[in-house]
């Protein structure tokens, strides 16, 4: 507020002194030939200065003012007629009528509300730009660039003010009022604090295993088909089958439980040809006649994955690529997740429907610090 | 024509109108459908016999003389035993079979075979071992499927389809070269006779376990999908993100980049 620049003054002394990063710009027109020198050791290449100011053509040519005047009048005139064209068309084009052209076929109606009224901000736009290119006032301007502190006298006034203020207040003779105001902000934000507890539980060993490491599936639960429930028969299998699979007391959840249990334990059954893929000793009895039951849920970041490649048994995640081999206890073979695909051990029931043997092994879903992978299975475990 | 367009609004026209139809539907089905049994496996031994013979020109370098397969030499086929009469018909129709040369995946073509030499082909190979046969009109047609089956259609895409096929079946990438093609414009036996053998590298979903009301309420959905109005102007293919992002970048901020440049570029000086 008190840099008031002439601007023909600052233009007359603007060689350099811009470097100099303090705002009180007698001490530089005082100092210009000591800085020039200083300037030749640390800025070897001369300053080019600015370039010389041409007026433009509108400046001098009275026709050319005259054409750019109506263009910017052509823009801005634009607008009400687009305006216009925006109401007929809210109220006279029928809401089921088509623009049919080529790859295009939009709701005429919606094309043409979006059409006029994005023209009509457009022209506005574009008549202003023209406006101030063209025909506004065209003097060149050096804005100097100061330190950020505030000079001292501000300082000080501030000081005074609050000072003031604060004795007005008598927060000065009567301390304890403003002791105990800075005591009630500060604990006004602790019941904002404590509502953080929703976020979740603290993730403690025991509470990770009872909720993020735990599934619903456990011993006898059949494998229903997603979005039908319907049991499984393992004789329904073909080899190169793919079931998306959930566990059956699924069905019995509601709400945020069901997307929560959903999230964890969903899985894919694959039939492929026992005597082509490799089951390791370990895992010889969680399968039945090639039919192997895997986590859904990809071991990097938990996206649903059931790309799955029949002939080279590969199950790729679309987020990321990583890829699992389910012909190799759904081992990772290409991408950025570090763990295998939890496999989960399954059985028939009395009637042939596929059940689990017991829940997995391993956490589904995605891997976190807190859990130690390094034991679950690898390439050439057994 | 007087007389029947003067009385097109009396209360027995309708209920005549559909009767006519379904006469009209009940002679036109009554004189097509025998044609159409053309069956693949009603054990007709001639049919079999030039099924051979076209099996041993067209695919048999890859396949094996008796559909056997071949994995260990250079040129290889999978064993065809047991693959069914709907898979010949799915794979050659759609002209992927025979393939033009080895490659990550066979590209859909002009066929070069009329719809008598597949069904003999397809009855040879289904004379190699027990396998699903050709479906039938009333198996794929979805026209009687209900609004409530096509949004459970919808829901067992999402859930078994989309992975590979994308949301809206317009299809999507595999490693290696492979793909999953687009299901847009897709003939209806098409999709069932997909979903029934397992083509190439996209698994099998018998009829077992998604079952044929499931298929063509799966299929039903896609029509339904695939035929509705786009309110929204361009759809870009369906791909989602990738192809509304590419216009936006390219399209959109290249405008932005071009006013950028207007808004600052000198322009005409006096000399």
């Amino acid at each position: 507020m008190t840099e008031d620049h002439s601007i023909e003054g600052d233009y007359e002394r603007g060689e350099g002194d811009h470097r100099i990063g303090h705002g009180d710009h007698s001490i530089v027109s005082d100092h210009t030939a000591e800085i020039t020198k200083l300037d030749e050791v640390h800025y070897p290449v001369p300053d080019p200065g600015h370039p010389e100011h041409l007026p433009r053509l509108t400046d001098v040519d009275v026709k050319a003012a005259d054409r750019a005047t109506r263009q910017v009048a052509t823009f801005f005139g634009l607008v009400p007629v687009l305006a216009i064209a925006f109401a007929v068309v809210y109220f006279a084009m029928p809401g089921d009528m088509y623009f049919d052209f080529g790859p295009l076929r939009a709701n005429a109606r919606n094309l043409g509300l979006g059409v006029s009224f994005g023209l009509a901000l457009l022209f506005i736009g574009m008549g202003a730009v023209q406006w101030g290119r063209t025909l506004m006032d065209d003097h060149e301007m050096v804005d100097y660039r100061h330190g950020a502190a505030s000079a001292d006298e501000d300082k000080q006034y501030l000081i005074t003010e609050l000072q003031k203020t604060a004795d007005e207040a008598q927060l000065t003779r009567r301390k304890v009022i403003g002791r105990s105001l800075i005591g009630a902000l500060a604990t006004i934000f602790l019941p904002m604090l404590v509502g953080l507890a929703d976020l979740g539980p603290w993730p403690t060993k025991k509470k990770r295993a009872e909720t993020i490491e735990a599934t619903i599936w456990k011993e006898g639960i059949r494998l229903v088909h997603d979005v039908t429930y319907e049991p499984i028969k393992a004789t329904d299998i073909e080899i190169g089958q793919l079931v998306n699979a959930e566990p059956e007391n699924l069905k019995d959840l509601e709400g945020t439980a069901f997307l929560v249990e959903k999230a964890k334990a969903a899985i894919i059954i694959v039939r492929m040809n026992p005597n082509t893929i490799k089951i390791p000793d370990s895992r010889k009895d969680w399968q039945v006649g090639g039919i192997l039951c895997y986590s859904k849920i990809c071991t990097h970041v938990g996206c649903p994955i059931s790309l799955w490649e029949q002939q080279t048994h590969h199950l790729l995640c679309p987020c990321h690529q990583s890829t699992f081999d389910l012909s190799d206890s759904g081992i990772v073979v290409f991408g950025p997740a570090a763990r295998a695909l939890p496999q989960l051990p399954i059985t028939t029931d009395a009637d042939g429907y596929l059940v689990a043997r017991s829940g997995f092994t391993v956490p589904t879903g995605p891997s976190f610090f807190e859990r130690d992978s390094r034991h679950d299975f690898k390439r050439g475990d057994n | 024509m007087r007389f029947l367009a003067s009385r097109r609004r009396h209360p027995a026209a309708k209920v005549l109108l559909l009767l006519f139809a379904l006469f009209v539907l009940g002679g036109a089905y009554s004189a097509f459908a025998p044609a159409e049994r053309v069956s693949a496996d009603d054990g007709n031994s001639q049919q079999i016999a030039r099924g051979k013979a076209l099996f041993a020109v067209g695919c048999a370098s890859c396949h094996g003389l008796s559909g056997e397969g071949q994995t260990g030499s250079s040129i290889q086929g999978p064993p065809l035993i047991g693959v069914g009469a709907a898979a010949v018909d799915f794979q050659v129709s759609s002209g992927r079979m025979p393939m033009a040369k080895p490659e990550a995946q066979a590209p859909v073509k002009p066929n070069r075979y009329t719809e008598e030499e597949i069904l003999a082909l397809a009855a040879y190979v289904a004379s190699l071992g027990p396998g699903p046969a050709i479906p039938s009109p009333a198996d794929y047609d979805p026209s009687t499927v209900s609004e409530e089956d096509i949004a459970r259609g919808g829901e067992l895409f999402r859930t078994n389809c989309s992975a590979c096929h994308n949301f809206e079946g317009a299809g999507g990438a595999l490693p290696g070269g492979k793909y999953a093609p687009s299901l847009i414009g897709i003939d209806n036996k098409r999709l069932y006779e997909a979903m029934l053998t397992g083509p190439q590298q996209m698994p099998v979903f018998s009829d077992e376990v998604v079952r044929p009301e499931d298929k063509r309420a799966i299929i039903g959905y896609l029509n339904q999908l695939h035929e509705r109005p786009i309110d929204g102007g361009l759809a870009l293919g369906g791909l989602g993100p990738v192809s509304e992002g590419l216009w936006a970048w390219i399209l959109g901020l290249g405008t932005l980049v071009f006013f950028a440049m207007w808004i600052t570029a000198k322009g005409a000086k006096a000399k």
